[in-house]
């Protein structure tokens, strides 16, 4: 089985952490894993995507262009992205930044509002992660397992005490 | 060692010369971004001419080596010191943004460390011989020729012996696809997808530019249909690919360029169209 994943959102959202927390999970797992992050030169501001790849083969192209799974963090993400992703996928929206709803019938749709859950538990930076929870919890193949092991990898040990609030975070999207 | 992604490698150009007049061992590792000029940041192959044919001035050539993955990013530059330690000609990792920004799974081989002899090395003589001088200055053209020459001996090693590709789905092959890096990733899922569709297509993928894979280019001529270059500029590597067929069998182009990558999809559609012409 062969998971192609793709993370889109404003630059600061987190989306190549929440990327890099999905293949380090699956890299765990002992499955193939690629990472790709696309980004242009801004820290903040401007487009972030990255493309993950979870497979039981050796992965080929890095690049996902028609996505299983697509995690839409802002409006121009959905917009650009929607249409590409296969029938059948699932697409998971930040409902307290998008608006409209996903027009396509082939897909499955969750609406999460990950901004306003993370702002009212007090981790504004969290919304990655919550969507990230429910992800874990809707796709086939991916799991709550190894959670602490994957996020040791990505949270910087100098950093540990955010350990804890992005597993909070993914509990959250999760049991949403 | 010395690194930079494009625009930077051509400032180098000209201590890259000196370099291989020198008779030098280095690595230079160019991550290629788009271009010309300062171009943009996403990934590119588009320095292939100035990698493969010289790049500064004067005569002479770089190994070059093209990584496909995060593993071979670690396993080619091993490769790269040996091969320059080797035959004192500076080596160029030719990569591009994707295999710079990409994670997958790397297994660091281990490295014993190696002693080699460098009898050239300017480390002090202990009034034992005479002084090794490195220099890439020669004013007599019966000198220089001769250097030049005597370089060109090693190059000609070089050639016959360091050439590196990997085929894929060859040995029954109709066509022809050729592609190095994250080209080459991408071709693969492109002849996997052809093959399900029932086309007779393999890749070949040059590991080392310079020297490019000309014998197996040869071979794969006498019995293909056609070939594809698929290349991330306006085509660059479909010069070498001719000459070293001969141009005896069509040779197409499927390139996006600027930092856009090919999809499998397009590579997979220039496969079908050149399946359909050489019925």
């Amino acid at each position: 089985m062969t998971t192609q994943i793709l993370i889109a959102g404003f630059g600061g959202q987190g989306v190549l952490f929440a990327g890099k927390f999905i293949a380090y999970k699956g890299l765990i797992e002992n499955k193939e894993v690629s990472w790709l992050p696309s980004y242009g030169p801004e820290m903040r501001g401007g487009t972030a995507n990255c493309s993950i790849i979870i497979s039981d083969e050796p992965v080929g192209s890095p690049i996902v262009s028609n996505p299983d799974v697509l995690i839409a963090m802002n409006l121009p993400s959905l917009d650009k992205y929607e249409k590409e992703a296969k029938p059948g996928s699932l697409i998971f929206v930040d409902s307290t930044l998008i608006e409209r709803k996903v027009e396509r019938g082939d897909v499955k749709a969750f609406y999460i509002p990950a901004t306003k859950m993370a702002m009212d538990a007090g981790i504004p930076t969290l919304a990655n992660m919550i969507i990230v929870g429910k992800v874990l919890k809707e796709t086939e193949g991916l799991s709550k397992d190894n959670l602490e092991e994957a996020m040791k990898k990505v949270v910087s040990a100098k950093r540990i005490e955010l350990l804890d609030m992005n597993i909070k975070a993914i509990e959250a999207g999760y049991n949403y | 060692m010395t690194s930079s992604s494009s625009p930077g490698i051509s400032l180098k150009q000209e201590g890259i010369s000196y370099i291989a007049g020198a008779d030098l061992p280095a690595l230079i590792v160019n991550v290629q971004r788009g271009g010309p000029g300062l171009g943009g940041i996403q990934p590119s192959q588009s320095d292939y001419f100035q990698a493969t044919k010289g790049g500064g001035h004067g005569d002479y050539h770089l190994i070059v080596l093209a990584p496909a993955s995060v593993q071979e990013m670690a396993d080619l530059t091993i490769k790269a010191f040996d091969l320059s330690e080797k035959y004192r000609v500076p080596t160029m990792l030719l990569a591009d943004g994707t295999m710079g920004q990409m994670m997958e799974p790397v297994e660091l081989p281990e490295i014993a460390p190696k002693e080699s002899e460098k009898p050239w090395a300017v480390r002090g003589t202990k009034m034992e011989r005479e002084h090794n001088i490195i220099n890439s200055l020669y004013l007599k053209p019966e000198i220089l020729e001769k250097t030049n020459f005597e370089r060109f001996e090693r190059y000609k090693a070089i050639e016959e012996n360091e050439a590196m590709y990997e085929e894929y789905m060859m040995d029954d092959a109709e066509i022809c696809v050729v592609a190095f890096g994250i080209a080459a990733r991408v071709s693969k899922n492109a002849v996997t997808a052809a093959r399900k569709k029932g086309i007779k297509v393999g890749l070949i993928r040059p590991i080392t530019l310079w020297p490019f894979p000309k014998e197996a280019l040869k071979k794969a001529a006498d019995k293909v249909k056609g070939f594809i270059s698929v290349e991330l500029s306006m085509g660059q590597m479909i010069e070498d690919i001719k000459l070293s067929t001969e141009c005896k069998k069509p040779v197409e182009l499927c390139n996006r360029t600027g930092g856009m990558i090919p999809t499998p999809e397009e590579v997979l559609a220039s496969i079908e169209k050149l399946a359909k012409e050489a019925k």
